[in-house]
């Protein structure tokens, strides 16, 4: 099993991620270069966090014209495994590959925190380690990751179960005082239509090893790496 | 060749003093032209030159067995073993904040990042030790610093671990911001910025230069007036973004030889770097084209460009011949390389702007040319006689401890820090709201932990004993988390040191501090001084060293947080109270006082109180640790309690005389902690306290939901997690 790990110029959860491929895992590791044009053979690419270009004009409206988000959206066409955490996650939407959008926290503030996450979809490739509506206690840090999308596209999307993770209590309630940003219907994580591409504003790579405080990040990981198998890339 | 033949106008602006100025020309043996003038004045400013405060800063111990780098490069180093070493050092930017709070601290977060990476180290932590004037008037300064320190830490995707937030009257007009960053480097790639080799390239890379900032250093080396929004152009206007691109593309070059040297554009920009790169090496000098440097504003001086402090931006000594190599790594990120000039014997530094010669100065003459200032110190009235035994005796501890939580300096920070970015670098294993915050070294067991301190009451009560109280402190926050002390960096902020009281502060303070980094092994291997922090005529701030630590542990595994852990568990009182209510947070909530003298310290006493932790730590005893500090022994129970989730249960205080039972609850006696130990470790724990001589109490017994001292109070734990999170808004 190959990760490919995007790096754009200010990406740094690159190294996170990588470290759980790499050295909690033990798979297989790749760097890719915003200036790439080759996927290097990966079998699941993560976008992962940070500010890329700094995201000055709109988080995530610069990174999708980088050169590699042509191959990965054609590699997400051909149902390869594509995973945006955090600023990753605000890439795809900015890219076409999920519907919505993220904007500004309602707190207006910058939130770095522990969530739960509600578990709505076990029958995907990055979720498949999951039991049925599992609560995993994962991390954000974001300052713009409240879920909007307009009100026909998020009944398309409940409708299609695209949900994914939505914010919840310690006892998987999906209450107001369990959503951190002001996502609409708490959404914390969505996936595309054919089940492989897959956005999350949480940081699963931050709550991988019993030290940082948690392991629930592990599951996805491992969810990945042990069903990529099961994904047809035509 | 008389001081008539500059106009004493542009000696203010440049913030020369006539008898400075004759120096120059005596050390020329010629007046200095405008641009001369002009970067003369900027490195012989007090930011610069240190020329009020370097005699005193020699005090301070600066070698250790560890200490592989100390004062006078961009940071100092110190080894943790296996190879490693942490690069640290503390930086105020309390002038900038105070006219601009978000550019001001963003841009201080800037400058001490370059400062750890110009040593060739990652940055892997961020704190911020910060003081304002009470809310709700100072919170337009609160929250744009607190915005500025995340905005720039998030997105440059360094993790803000620790610090402080305090609030006092005296820091009203004069908000103090002072920026920590500690980094890792293996030992044997530990770079130091000096201008070795002639013939050697200067490259400046990052970000293009701009007319922002300049003046900055100067303008920093003077009271704030009521003009301070004409001062506006002198702050600086961060780019974290730019600083990311620039710290990748600094570490990849550290891993080629073709470098010798990298140092940060910090104060006083381009002069500064260039003299300070070249006054490390004996009779090394350098020459320089501005009209190579890079720009991003049009029709720019000689002078614009030398004054500069745009911000993100570093100075690389590239070997010759392999400019290519560099300039090809900062492509790769998309960052501007430019070759400005050369290293060269002949000790001055040369400047052209293309043809022209425009600057020629002794680089020793910018660099420690500057006359010492000799300032007289002068004992202030002493202050401010408390009389313990006139204070009404405590009437409701509950609603005491209720008041204290909820009080501005006592809450809870989350509200603060869970505005920062904590977590990134998968490496924070302790996290921010306890005493120390912990990181471990990826690849070994190693943690490190760090922290800041500082009692800007205790050091205006007695500036002596509170700076020892700081350096104390911080150890203690350290030894908490289960690591040993290694080495401080301080930062000294005070209001102007012309006014014998101020100075005679500086000097107490920088005594004590002496004292207690001698006494408690930890040499001071890198720091800063911020003077004039006063406002036209105002009193200025109370004095305010603040210490940043660092500690390490060889095995993190072990390392302890502040909050409760197992029900059942024993918790101790480790040390001996007595009636320390002196500077206390109780006496100023409750009583209105800022009076008395700062709780005693015995700093070997102190001494054995940590090897007791330390040891217990070692052997598995303790289940949690956390220091007793402002609001005394009984917020520091709270918050050990609030920090687990878990109550504890006690039979009532009854201090022995003269102790009172005001002081056994809140005061504030130093070298004591508050542990939870299991009871099957008792014994071992009583034996070990036996044998390192030092006094260990039962307090009372983990679990439940409430906190009671039997008949004395009995407070639900969210009732006071109610109160303690007051200040989230």
């Amino acid at each position: 099993m190959k990760f490919g790990v995007v790096v754009f110029p200010g990406t740094w959860s690159d190294r996170d991620c990588g470290w759980v491929v790499d050295q909690v895992l033990g798979h297989e590791l790749t760097y890719l270069w915003h200036k790439d044009t080759d996927l290097g053979g990966c079998d699941c690419v993560i976008l992962p966090g940070g500010f890329a270009y700094g995201d000055y004009l709109r988080t995530g409206a610069i990174a999708r014209f980088a050169p590699i988000m042509e191959k990965v959206g054609e590699f997400a066409d051909r149902g390869g495994l594509v995973w945006g955490i955090c600023n990753g996650f605000q890439v795809l939407c900015e890219a076409g590959l999920l519907p919505g959008a993220l904007i500004r926290n309602a707190s207006l503030e910058f939130r770095c925190e522990w969530t739960n996450l509600l578990v709505e979809r076990t029958d995907l490739p990055f979720t498949a380690k999951c039991g049925e509506r599992d609560v995993l206690r994962v991390p954000i840090a974001h300052g713009e990751g409240s879920y909007f999308a307009d009100p026909a596209t998020l009944s398309r999307i409940e409708q299609r179960g695209q949900v994914v993770f939505r914010y919840c209590d310690a006892d998987g309630r999906v209450v107001p005082s369990a959503n951190p940003n002001g996502s609409l219907h708490n959404i914390a994580g969505v996936i595309n239509t054919r089940g492989n591409v897959l956005g999350m504003m949480p940081h699963p790579e931050r709550c991988s090893e019993a030290e940082l405080g948690g392991t629930d990040g592990l599951k996805l990981f491992r969810s990945v790496a042990e069903n990529a198998f099961k994904v047809l890339v035509s | 060749m008389s001081i008539k033949s500059v106009d004493e106008r542009r000696l203010r602006e440049v913030a020369l003093t006539p008898d400075e100025y004759r120096v120059i020309v005596e050390q020329l043996k010629r007046a200095p032209n405008e641009v001369e003038l002009g970067m003369l004045g900027v490195l012989w400013s007090e930011h610069c030159s240190y020329k009020s405060s370097k005699a005193l800063l020699r005090r301070l111990p600066s070698t250790g067995p560890g200490v592989v780098q100390g004062p006078g490069e961009n940071a100092g180093a110190v080894e943790i073993g296996q190879g490693w070493s942490v690069v640290f050092k503390i930086e105020s930017h309390n002038h900038p904040s105070a006219i601009e709070p978000y550019q001001g601290a963003a841009t201080g977060v800037g400058g001490i990042i370059r400062d750890v990476i110009a040593m060739g180290a990652r940055p892997v932590a961020l704190l911020d030790s910060l003081r304002f004037g009470p809310l709700p008037e100072s919170r337009h300064h609160f929250e744009g610093v607190v915005a500025g320190v995340g905005g720039y830490g998030n997105c440059i995707g360094i993790p803000t671990v620790g610090g402080e937030v305090f609030f006092e009257d005296c820091y009203a007009s004069n908000p103090l911001v002072n920026a920590m960053c500690v980094g890792l480097v293996r030992t044997d790639h530990l770079m130091r910025a000096r201008a070795e080799g002639a013939g050697n390239s200067l490259m400046l890379v990052g970000a293009d230069t701009g007319r922002d900032g300049i003046h900055g250093a100067s303008f920093a080396s003077v009271e704030l007036d009521e003009k301070r929004s004409e001062r506006r152009p002198a702050v600086q206007v961060g780019n974290p973004f730019l600083e990311k691109c620039l710290l990748e593309a600094c570490m990849d070059l550290s891993h080629t030889d073709a470098v010798v040297a990298i140092q940060d554009l910090g104060a006083a920009g381009l002069t500064s770097a260039v003299a300070e790169c070249a006054g490390r090496v004996d009779g090394a000098g350098a020459r320089i084209d501005v009209s190579r440097v890079p720009r991003r504003e049009r029709e720019m001086t000689a002078y614009d460009v030398m004054l500069s402090e745009s911000q993100e931006r570093m100075l690389v000594v590239v070997r010759r011949g392999r400019e290519r190599e560099v300039e090809t790594i900062f492509q790769a990120w998309d960052l501007t390389s430019a070759v400005i000039g050369e290293v060269t014997d002949d000790g001055q530094l040369t400047v052209f702007d293309g043809d022209d010669q425009v600057a020629r100065v002794p680089v020793r003459l910018l660099t420690d040319g500057v006359p010492m200032r000799r300032l007289v110190g002068l004992p202030p009235e002493p202050p401010y006689g408390l009389e313990v035994d006139a204070l009404p005796p405590l009437a409701d501890v509950g609603a005491t401890l209720l008041r204290l939580l909820a009080s501005p300096n006592l809450a809870s920070r989350r509200g603060v820090f869970r505005r920062y970015d904590h977590m990134v670098g998968d490496s924070t294993v302790v996290a921010p709201g306890g005493d120390a915050a912990v990181l471990r070294v990826k690849g070994t067991r190693l943690g490190i932990a760090v922290t800041t301190d500082g009692n800007g009451r205790y050091c205006h009560l007695d500036p002596h004993l509170g700076a020892q109280l700081a350096v104390a402190e911080a150890a203690r926050n350290i030894v908490a988390t289960g690591a040993r002390p290694l080495a401080v960096t301080d930062c000294l902020n005070f209001a102007n040191p012309d006014r014998p009281e101020v100075y005679w502060e500086l000097e107490e303070a920088i005594s004590g501090l002496a004292y207690a980094c001698r006494m408690l092994e930890v040499p001071v291997v890198s720091g800063n001084v911020s003077l004039y922090n006063d406002s036209g005529g105002e009193s200025g701030i109370y004095p305010t060293p603040v210490v940043g630590m660092v500690g390490v542990m060889d095995d993190y595994g072990k390392r302890l947080g502040a909050g409760l852990r197992a029900e059942g568990d024993f918790v101790l009182m480790i040390g001996s109270s007595h009636n320390d209510l002196g500077g206390s947070e109780y006496l100023k909530v409750e009583h209105g006082h800022v009076a008395g003298r700062p709780p005693g310290l015995d700093l070997t006493r102190e001494r054995a109180v940590h090897r007791l932790i330390l040891s217990a730590a070692q052997s598995g005893y303790l289940h949690s640790a956390h220091d007793c500090a402002e609001g005394g022994m009984l917020v520091a129970l709270a918050e050990a309690c609030l920090l687990g989730g878990l109550g504890v249960r006690c039979p009532a205080m009854r201090p022995e005389p003269p102790l009172r039972l005001d002081a056994a609850f809140f005061g504030e006696s130093s070298s004591r902690f508050i542990v939870s130990v299991p009871s099957r470790a008792m014994p071992e724990m009583q034996s070990l306290a036996r044998r390192h001589n030092v006094e260990l109490s039962l307090l009372g017994l983990a679990g439940g939901d409430i906190i009671e001292f039997e008949g004395q109070m009995k407070v639900s734990l969210s009732d006071l997690r109610t109160a303690w999170e007051s200040l989230i808004t």
